[in-house]
């Protein structure tokens, strides 16, 4: 029952591998094909992400589940902003615009903003120096978090210089070391799935 | 109780107090620090200023307003700075909610610089699918966005006329708070060798370092800090410049609360008091 699936993924992973290096313009036509087909898997996947967006929430609607509420919400907010996109469009100035200018965007900026509150807590319950490590964790993230704002300067001249110097030479040093490492595994785990060495994608048997 | 326990167990409510005056004050009466232009920023104010005028910039702004603080006075300044230099931005995004984001930072720029939608500037919209959609531009810009935002078809759009791929662009921007950027590198760089500059958030900023010394990317524009030193370096003040005192008192804040917070916890121990573990780690307090 398999077999299909890993005969896809093996032949759909090794053509786009092959035509990543054959510049001729007919591999590049068969190339530009399937960059299509692709986009239009994913607008199936937009359509399959709302359906099953929608299931769920009405899921929890009929049988009163905690929070349905909730549910109604998004279930109203899914099919009204959709219908008012289809009738009077998207852009600015539109009634979808509009709600997006009012209504989504400061919601997201004040969700992301409440961070800064929470870490601010969080950093003094924990950054507690209680080790040789942990100690130097938090002499360096003390010097970047002053180092790398406007007031820096104006307590230490040296402070913005140490920063550039803890960016520049440690930091770069090991994020290096993380970018081979990581390009590495991925090169690994693309030769395990094309091959169908690694079939957890296909799902429980 | 003594001062040190009491400072371990502070409320963390008037931490956030502490915060929310921190953000509040330099807002309402601003104290317009001084900005320090870094080597990265200043490396990509000056690719971009390098650009002959008339040159087509491909601009995708990917990111949603959770991060609009930091990209969106990016991408302003950004775009101000490519109308004054009278360079003709194709922009875009692959984000469906960076779509009234982009526009209103379009509208901004251009209102600012004087900028005309189609004659300075094509707004292409979202498209889903980072990598087919990188890719795509590389070979068929048509393929990918036979239309703009606006339905209109890109031949009649003069700012897209003959612009077909990244061979005919002088440069690609990136902004992003996402992986989006790693693959503009991988395929619009790494594949098409077009020409890139990259602005993200300030905790993104480090992990392309790498590729600013590899000269992947000519510049790298990170956080608010790297768009406060732009708006700096386009001589305007803007959100970020703005922000940046703000941003800098709540830093001070959280650093004095840290330390304040290990000294009480020295203190404590030296005095050989019970600290039970909880007030010193618990950090939903």
């Amino acid at each position: 029952m398999r077999r299909g699936p890993l005969l896809v993924t093996f032949l759909s992973g090794a053509a786009v591998a092959a035509l990543f290096f054959i510049p001729h313009h007919q591999a590049q036509a068969v190339n530009n094909k399937l960059l299509e087909w692709t986009l239009v898997v994913y607008a199936f996947a937009l359509i399959l992400g709302s359906m099953s967006l929608w299931n769920s929430h009405a899921r929890k609607l009929n049988a009163r589940a905690e929070g349905w509420p909730f549910s109604l919400v998004t279930l109203v907010s899914l099919v009204g902003i959709t219908a008012l996109g289809i009738w009077k469009g998207v852009g600015e100035g539109s009634p979808v615009g509009r709600i997006y200018n009012t209504v989504n965007s400061p919601l997201a900026s004040t969700m992301f903003a409440l961070l800064a509150f929470v870490i601010a807590s969080a950093a003094f319950r924990a950054f507690r120096a209680r080790s040789v490590e942990a100690t130097l964790l938090l002499i360096t993230a003390i010097v970047m978090m002053i180092g790398r704002v406007s007031i820096g300067p104006l307590i230490s001249p040296h402070l913005p210089g140490v920063t550039e110097w803890l960016l520049d030479v440690p930091n770069l040093a090991a994020k290096r070391a993380i970018a081979v490492g990581v390009g590495l595994g991925a090169v690994s785990t693309a030769l395990k799935i094309i091959l169908g060495i690694e079939r957890s994608y296909l799902g429980r048997s | 109780m003594t001062w040190a326990r009491k400072v371990l167990s502070i409320d963390r409510r008037i931490i956030f107090l502490l915060v929310a005056a921190g953000v509040a004050l330099p807002l309402l009466r601003p104290v317009n620090l001084p900005i320090t232009v870094t080597p990265r920023v200043q490396a990509a104010f000056d690719a971009i200023d390098a650009l002959p005028a008339g040159s087509k910039v491909l601009l995708s702004m990917d990111y949603e307003p959770d991060i609009m603080a930091e990209l969106f006075p990016m991408s302003v300044a950004v775009l101000r700075h490519c109308f004054r230099k009278h360079l003709q931005v194709i922009a875009m995004t692959l984000y469906p909610a960076g779509t009234g984001l982009g526009e209103r930072a379009l509208r901004t720029a251009a209102k600012a610089e004087g900028a005309v939608l189609n004659k300075d500037y094509a707004w292409l919209g979202y498209k889903s699918g980072f990598q087919v959609v990188m890719i795509g531009i590389g070979e068929n810009l048509r393929g990918m966005y036979p239309v703009d935002f606006y339905g209109t078809p890109l031949d009649s759009i003069p700012v897209t006329r003959g612009v077909n791929a990244y061979r005919q662009m002088a440069m690609v921007i990136n902004l992003s708070g996402s992986s989006a950027t790693d693959y503009w590198i991988q395929f619009a760089q790494g594949r098409f060798h077009a020409p890139l500059v990259v602005g993200c958030t300030a905790v993104m900023a480090t992990d392309y370092y790498p590729y600013l010394s590899s000269k992947q990317i000519l510049g790298l524009v990170g956080g608010m800090k790297g768009a406060a030193e732009y708006e700096r370096l386009i001589d305007t003040v803007g959100d970020a410049r703005r922000g940046m005192d703000a941003q800098s008192l709540v830093h001070l804040i959280v650093a004095l609360l840290v330390i304040l917070g290990n000294v009480a916890l020295f203190v404590a121990r030296r005095a050989g008091e019970d600290l039970g573990g909880r007030p010193a780690g618990s950090m939903t307090r």
